[in-house]
């Protein structure tokens, strides 16, 4: 019979143990009467050979080794029965560790799609991202993007490795319905199979294709398709223009298809006829690869590098001091990786003050059944026993408390990634799984044994005979001490989460108060894609620009316009090294700048104060002197505090001055929380209209403009979009976007973790008051004969009151002690991974304990108030 | 005379090795044999019965006694005889051992 039919059979095996042992005893005592004792005697002695009937069983139930089962089963009855008879009790304890452990899991299964999960593609783990790496840096390090001819080098010199290449890219796809600006990337033929990427229709790109003068195929996105072409299953061979060039649809991409942010759109790589893709010099081309079968990553490295010297000898000029390196390929998520840590860091702490919360109430609880406990020792029970019983009592709630937590989880992750300011990088990857239920479960089961271990414990090492001597009512100190514990834990991780949601409320009071260096107030920014056929000629292009400023001036509510490459506060930025003396200087020690190359109405529109001399005009032209103008920051940096008006200054390896004109007011162009301590901060604006000819194809490409307007600058946007249009139709706006909606986003995520840690601390706070109510409301409840005594003796009720404030206010003192300490270093966490947070904020300190003593004070005050008006008669009857 | 650790396991195979036995006849042979020396506590017989079934070397069927009574029969499993086998093997060699030791002493106080 194997243990689970033991088991199952229970309560057959009992019946059966209780006839072998009848018939033992029957058949020696019909035995002994035949020898000729008298009957009763008979029995009576029968028996005594035996021994204790009941003890016989119990040691027979212990040889069948199913023991435990049979102990736990009947234990776990025992908890979910007590559980009844309490539901107080234990709707309290499942609610707390329900949310703890509920909010905890939806942190944790963020973090693992966001995270921890692998690359949504086969055998992830053999992915390796390629990088070119100089011997010597620039200002940007010595990590690169690859050439093309490198890379095709790489792939033909390489045995362990596949390679597959992309480039970013975008522009306007026009031609059935209006035009429209799409991301899009320029790939190898072999990505797809490289990432075992299916397309869900058509096929993917063939090898042959990715070359020049190949008939030029395009692939779309699920999105793409749906939104373009209506999901029409005929869409394979229909032609699509891209850039003013015709394509022909060979494939559409699964829906959850991304490479980096989601793409609309992919060509071929080798198709692509631009003289960038033969030069060895011009970075930028990405390089991923999946190791062959049964090839290490040392392996390939070591071909890289081999490669790499070939190619440094091959072509010194643009690849000495050049190799290549593989590393693993993982998904790139930046900064929201620390805001996740951070939130499962805080909402822990909640978890465990739940916990303690919850170990408090069991604690008292195991300190009420002490003289049960006792007897039932008395009456046989082993010690193990005891401690096995208290804690499946634990296990039980928290495993309870962990499925009412998963149930949480399932029905709070979505709504939570909603709520997520700005977009979660690879949310798609967000969901339950097995992860995540393990984690569930290890976090309720570590919970479980955390608020159980103290009751258990204490129910070992309680002395059997003092306990049932005593009265019902004397409580030992050790108990005492341990409430305390409770007490003192949970206030100090209250303090630390009161504290952090403090300095955070600070420092968001702080940066919303500096000044941005510009006007925010009703003004729009939009990329601008100009008509693809008018990017072949610069003439052209400058004709274009001005017509779309005139274009837009038009438009009513439109006060003022201008075109700008990169606007404060929006992603994307161009750095460049500066030199203020015509003398050669290697590009790595010049100092950098952020440039913008801007038209003459910027500063109006932008409202950025002009400081000394003058901003652009229509005479900054071609042709005419180069001009630039700089912040107040630059000014100071470049030029120590002297003139900077007239002054000359050098970009690059240029060797034409540019002379400065003016000097405007800094502009916080990486938001109030970065902009401090940015590492770029000098700024500098030159003339859109003074780009050379052979730039003004790529800068066109990131032009955008903004536009001030009179009124509510939403209800611009749809005039100025058709405004805009222009003869062709297919110039379009796109990002479009208001100054206002970008500074609010700046700051999104620290007032995302000011919310969420006040909603913590709020918690917190809450539980740590209800778990100082209760042990005081349990302590003070066991003095009642020693209060009552006090009282006869004399004692008022100032004086009662005054003793179970002065054994409060203890605690607290301790429990801020400590809580100051870890809210210290939760401060400097918060230093390291919020932008933003240059001081652990002492006010926040100031503000917060009193708010934290109060409400514990509070607390405390009402099972004082109750224990001053203990009648003494009654307590002392009680006894 | 109390019985050494670990010999009533011994005991109880060896007489369940003769046949298929009830629990009180089992110790009533052991009384029997070891000529009332031995006395089984009939207290610690019962848990040593289920011990051994549960570990596999008794097996238990309930049949009709001659008295026509029911009554839980033990008998030994193949792995139980292995186990006799051994544990008898052993004890011989322990007992041959102890009365060497025992010998060699009065030959030392010659």
């Amino acid at each position: 019979m194997t243990w689970w039919n033991r088991l199952l059979r229970q309560k057959r095996m009992e019946e059966q143990l209780e006839k072998e042992l009848r018939f033992h005893l029957e058949q020696h005592t019909a035995d002994l009467i035949a020898l000729g004792h008298d009957p009763a005697e008979a029995r009576r002695q029968a028996r005594l050979g035996l021994g204790g009937p009941e003890q016989v069983k119990e040691e027979c139930r212990d040889a069948r080794g199913t023991r435990w089962l049979e102990d736990l089963w009947q234990d776990v009855r025992y908890v979910l029965r007590t559980l009844r008879q309490r539901p107080g009790f234990a709707l309290v304890a499942l609610a707390t560790l329900g949310l703890g452990i509920g909010a905890t899991t939806v942190m944790f299964t963020v973090i693992n799609g966001v995270v921890l999960k692998p690359l949504p593609y086969p055998e992830p783990d053999r992915l390796v991202k390629l990088q070119e790496k100089t011997d010597w840096s620039t200002q940007f390090g010595n990590l690169w993007g690859f050439t093309y001819p490198n890379f095709l080098d790489c792939k033909s010199g390489t045995r362990s490795l596949d390679l597959a290449a992309w480039h970013y890219g975008g522009g306007t796809v026009s031609g059935s319905a209006s035009a429209e600006y799409v991301n899009s990337r320029e790939v190898s033929a072999d990505l797809f199979s490289l990432l075992g990427v299916t397309p869900i229709r058509g096929r993917a790109f063939r090898s042959d294709e990715d070359r020049l003068g190949a008939p030029p195929v395009a692939i779309i996105s699920y999105g793409l398709w749906q939104r373009r072409y209506g999901g029409d299953a005929a869409v394979i061979g229909m032609p699509l223009v891209f850039e003013e060039k015709p394509y022909t649809i060979v494939g559409v991409t699964p829906e959850a298809f991304r490479i980096g942010d989601e793409v609309d759109l992919f060509t071929l790589l080798g198709q692509d006829v631009s003289p960038r893709m033969q030069n060895r010099a011009v970075h930028g081309i990405q390089v991923w690869a999946r190791l062959r079968p049964g090839a290490t990553l040392a392996q390939a490295q070591a071909e890289l590098t081999l490669v790499g010297r070939h190619l440094a000898d091959e072509y010194p000029k643009s690849n000495k001091g050049r190799t290549f390196i593989a590393e693993p390929l993982s998904p790139e998520v930046g900064d929201v990786r620390s805001t996740l840590w951070l939130l499962l860091g805080a909402v822990s702490l909640v978890l465990l003050i739940a916990c303690v919360n919850v170990a408090s109430l069991l604690l008292a609880r195991a300190v009420s059944r002490e003289r049960e406990l006792a007897m039932r020792v008395a009456l046989g029970a082993g010690q193990g026993r005891l401690v096995r019983q208290c804690l499946t009592e634990s296990a039980v709630l928290g495993l309870s408390g962990g499925v009412l937590g998963i149930l949480l989880a399932a029905a709070g992750v979505r709504p939570f990634v909603r709520f997520w300011p700005g977009s979660l990088p690879r949310v798609e990857e967000v969901h339950l799984d097995w992860r995540v239920l393990l984690f569930a479960l290890a976090a309720s089961l570590a919970s479980g044994l955390l608020f159980g271990l103290a009751p258990a414990l204490r129910s070992t090492t309680r002395e059997l005979e003092q306990t049932l001597r005593a009265g019902a009512r004397t409580l030992a100190g050790s108990s005492r001490r341990m409430h305390a514990g409770f007490v003192i834990s949970e206030i100090a991780l209250a303090v630390v989460l009161l504290v952090s949601a403090g300095m955070l409320g600070r420092m968001l009071l702080r940066l919303s108060s500096l000044n941005p260096g510009l006007n925010i107030q009703n003004v729009l920014t939009a990329r601008t894609a100009l008509s693809p056929a008018t990017l072949t000629n610069p003439s052209q292009i400058r004709a274009a620009w001005d017509d779309i400023l005139n274009r837009a001036r038009s438009v009513p509510g439109v006060q003022s316009i201008a075109t700008v490459d990169t606007v404060p506060l929006r992603e994307g930025n161009n750095q460049i090294g500066y030199r203020i003396t015509p003398d050669p200087q290697p590009e790595n020690q010049q100092p950098l700048v952020l440039a913008s190359s801007v038209s003459p109405d910027y500063l109006q529109v932008m409202g950025i104060p002009l400081r000394q001399g003058r901003f652009f005009d229509q005479q900054d032209r071609m042709g005419n002197e180069p001009v630039v103008v700089i912040d107040d920051v630059m000014a100071q940096e470049a030029f120590h505090g002297q003139e900077p008006i007239g002054k000359h200054l050098w970009i690059g390896l240029g060797t034409d001055p540019l002379r400065v004109v003016g000097v405007v007011g800094h502009v916080r162009y990486w938001g109030p929380a970065g902009d401090d301590q940015a590492r770029v901060r000098a700024q500098l604006y030159y003339p859109f209209a003074q780009v050379p000819d052979e730039l003004l194809r790529r800068w066109s490409e990131l032009m955008s403009i903004a536009v001030r307007t009179s009124s509510e600058p939403l209800s611009t946007i749809e005039p100025l979009r058709r405004a805009v249009r222009g003869a062709t139709g297919d110039q379009v706006l796109y990002e479009v976007q208001t100054m206002d909606h970008l500074a609010s986003a700046a700051l999104a995520r620290q007032r995302f973790l000011l919310l969420l840690f006040g909603i913590f601390a709020g918690l917190a706070l809450v539980l740590a008051c209800i778990g100082i109510y209760g042990v005081l409301a349990y302590l003070t409840n066991q003095r009642v004969p020693e209060i009552g005594v006090r009282i006869a003796l004399g004692a008022t009720a100032r004086d009662v009151m005054g003793l179970v404030m002065r054994q409060s206010v203890g605690m607290i003192f301790v429990g801020v002690g400590v809580g100051i300490a870890g809210a210290w270093a939760a401060g400097r966490v918060l230093m390291r991974l919020v932008e933003g947070m240059q001081s652990s904020e002492p006010l926040s300190f100031a503000v917060m304990i009193p708010v934290l003593v109060i409400a514990a004070l509070f607390a405390s005050f009402v099972p004082a108030r109750r224990a001053s008006r203990v009648d003494p008669v009654k307590a002392l009857r009680q006894e | 005379m109390d019985l050494p650790q670990g010999t009533l396991d011994l005991l109880i195979l060896k007489v369940v090795a003769l046949g298929p036995v009830h629990g009180y006849a089992i110790a009533q042979r052991l009384q029997q044999v070891s000529r009332d020396v031995v006395q089984v506590p009939q207290g610690s017989l019962y848990p040593a019965l289920h011990r051994l079934e549960n570990r596999g070397l008794l097996a238990a069927d309930w049949k009709e006694t001659e008295t026509g009574r029911e009554a839980k029969f033990y008998r030994l499993t193949r792995k139980g005889r292995a186990q006799l086998d051994t544990e008898t093997e052993s004890w011989r060699q322990l007992a041959e051992a102890v009365q060497l030791i025992l010998k060699m002493s009065e030959g030392g106080a010659e």
